[in-house]
């Protein structure tokens, strides 16, 4: 069991971090919003904790908190990028659909170049030498601290969906001009779905930060959001398992892979490819339509989700070609 | 700023912005057609640059190939404009067929099951990924810069005198732009006065009407891919010549700016791509140089503000929603 965990612990931990990133990104798509600010936020939440974790600035809160200092950097994560998620959240959720992704995109680029050039990032290199949390002496340990955060999460998740606040992000996703005349506030809804991601994604940053040891611009990038999408959509995003399932699956493969050498991130994207194409409702939605043993298998229309915006109509035509 | 400065800063501008152009094209011609953004398009681009470097020098230093030597007495198109020239078309042709193979693998089959348009984002970063490490693999992830005499006797760059002061453009930025502006103005012409054009058009416009019309519609979505893909390899030569090729990822800023590009001029407007691409780059050749560090943020506040300001783009049709 010890030899396991020594070799699998570190992967084990990554997965269920990768499950809690899929999650953040699953909120918002609740809500019919597609954003990719997910590894923003998570950047952000690390830098946050390991500012707060190393910086001479904070060496007296450091004495004076002693263990309790870790749970103050994720409070103060959640906190910052809950507030940061509101700034950025109420201007760009007016998008939608790819307009939305394609903002968040540039919202995760736009903190990754600033990071690289700020002094209290630590520039290009980063920051050194964060300390373990509670005094860890093996990477797997960090399961007692993102287990019960995904544990509490699923739990959030599933009461949410069942609340009001649920009803109204599922009634935004399938119409949000329907949703506005029933009475629910869409900007409200659609932001709230947008910062409980944010804030989920800054605590898993600030958790990330003493897990990885060291933190810098290469946790916030283009590729991270793409990944993050990625265990959404092949885990299944109509529920919450999907984005677990996917989160977990998707970083063991390359490790389980590692056998192959350099041909491992070539099948990890012919995985991509392949599900995309062969399980369009993601690995979960896959497993439970086979449990209800479905009438002979003919795909049904697109699931709106997704894809009603930016432009309702199912024909992909947003803009004719102009000479 | 100096007079002279400034003349400079818009060369410098117009040159990496015409290339901005005719790369954004790719995406902006496969987005009008199918609404999708095709990230593959980033790998074509690079590889566009690894078949011309093949054509005109033939010799790698590292991975499955290296060691290989294509002209053991020297590769025929080396040493002249025209050779170089020649060598650039072929490449932007294989890498049109690329595309074209793309399309077939990992668009067609998707598009026959009516899936989700955000899989095929997923899927299009799953080839993109693929291609990358197959070149890495193959190649290395060496800088491979082009033999000395490749363009055979030009002159580097032309100096003149303003005033008291020396500009100078290198002969690339002038072949840059020049070439950029002939394709544009190609394209321009085919889509706006033949048949096919008018075919394309017809496709984009609505893909049910154009089929029943009697048009061919899954051929013009090759045509189309074929056409994104010569851009696309073309664009890949282009920033080659101007800044060696610095290993598989090389093509990656440039996929993101191109995003960029498109939401400035209008997603899926031609005329709005090019004048997106202009835009950007000479936004970027005015950063101050004691900003320069903040140089590659620029393309995404931009792409920030006018998705928050006019989020059709410069040259964009407004989205009206209809109930």
């Amino acid at each position: 069991m010890t030899d396991f965990l020594a070799t699998y612990g570190f992967l084990l931990v990554s997965m269920v971090q990768a499950g809690l990133l899929g999650l953040s990104l699953y909120f918002p798509l609740q809500a019919g919003q597609l954003s990719l600010a997910t590894p923003g936020f998570y950047a952000v939440g690390g830098y946050v904790a390991a500012i707060l974790l190393t910086n001479p600035a904070f060496g007296a809160w450091r004495d004076s908190l002693g263990a309790l200092m870790f749970p103050v950097t994720w409070l103060l994560a959640a906190l910052i990028c809950g507030v940061l998620g509101v700034l950025v959240g109420i201007p760009a959720l007016r998008l939608r659909g790819i307009y939305l992704a394609l903002a968040t995109i540039a919202f995760v680029e736009i903190l990754r170049v600033v990071s690289l050039n700020l002094g209290i990032t630590g520039g290009a290199v980063g920051i050194f030498g964060i300390p373990q949390a509670f005094n860890f002496v093996d990477r797997w340990q960090y399961i007692w601290i993102f287990g019960p955060l995904l544990v509490l999460t699923l739990l959030f998740a599933r009461q949410l969906e069942r609340s009001r606040v649920g009803r109204a992000f599922r009634a935004i996703r399938e119409d949000e001009l329907a949703a506005d005349a029933m009475g629910i506030n869409p900007t409200y809804y659609k932001v709230l779905a947008f910062v409980i991601g944010a804030i989920l994604a800054g605590m898993v940053g600030a958790m990330s930060a003493p897990f990885l040891n060291t933190w810098n611009a290469k946790q916030g990038t283009f590729d991270a959001s793409i990944a993050v999408l990625a265990f959404v959509l092949i885990g299944g995003s109509r529920n919450i398992w999907g984005p677990v399932v996917g989160g977990a699956l998707l970083t063991a493969i390359p490790e389980v892979l590692r056998f192959l050498a350099d041909w491992r991130l070539v099948i990890n994207g012919l995985v991509l490819v392949v599900a995309s194409l062969y399980l369009p409702q993601g690995i979960v939605g896959a497993l439970s339509g086979l449990r209800r043993a479905r009438p002979p298998r003919r795909p049904g229309p697109p699931q709106p989700s997704l894809s009603s915006s930016p432009n309702p109509s199912p024909s992909p035509s947003p803009n004719e070609v102009k000479p | 700023m100096e007079p002279a400065q400034i003349l400079q800063s818009l060369l410098n501008g117009l040159a990496i912005g015409s290339v901005y152009a005719i790369f954004a094209l790719g995406y902006t011609l496969v987005f009008s057609i199918l609404g999708i953004i095709n990230f593959a398009q980033t790998a074509v681009f690079t590889l566009g640059a690894y078949f011309t470097y093949a054509l005109v020098s033939g010799q790698f230093s590292s991975g499955v190939l290296g060691g290989l030597n294509l002209f053991p007495n020297g590769s025929p198109l080396s040493g002249s404009p025209w050779g170089f020239a020649l060598a650039t078309l072929v490449a932007a042709t294989l890498s049109g067929f690329l595309a074209v193979l793309i399309e077939r693998l990992a668009f067609r089959p998707m598009r026959s099951r009516s899936a989700d348009p955000l899989l095929a984002l997923v899927s299009s970063l799953g080839v993109a990924l693929i291609l990358v490490n197959v070149i890495q693999l193959l190649v290395g992830a060496e800088i491979y810069s082009y033999p000395e005499n490749a363009y055979g006797r030009v002159q580097p760059a032309i100096e003149f005198k303003l005033g008291d002061q020396i500009l100078g453009i290198t002969t690339v930025q002038v072949i840059i732009f020049f070439v950029s502006m002939l394709i544009l103005a190609l394209l321009g012409y085919v889509i706006g006065r033949t048949k096919i054009g008018k075919a394309l058009r017809a496709v984009a416009e609505n893909p049910g009407t154009a089929s029943l019309l009697g048009i061919s519609v899954d051929r013009f979505i090759l045509y189309t891919f074929f056409l994104s893909g010569f851009l696309g390899g073309l664009a890949g030569t282009l920033v080659s010549m101007a800044f060696n090729i610095a290993g598989p990822y090389f093509g990656q800023p440039y996929g993101l700016k191109g995003l960029a590009v498109i939401v400035l001029g209008g997603l899926g407007s031609i005329p709005g791509a090019v004048l997106g691409g202009l835009v950007i780059g000479l936004a970027e050749a005015f950063v101050p140089a004691d900003y320069s560090a903040y140089k590659d943020a620029v393309a995404f506040a931009l792409l920030f503000i006018i998705l928050l300001v006019r989020p059709q783009g410069l040259l964009g049709k407004a989205l009206v929603q209809k109930v």
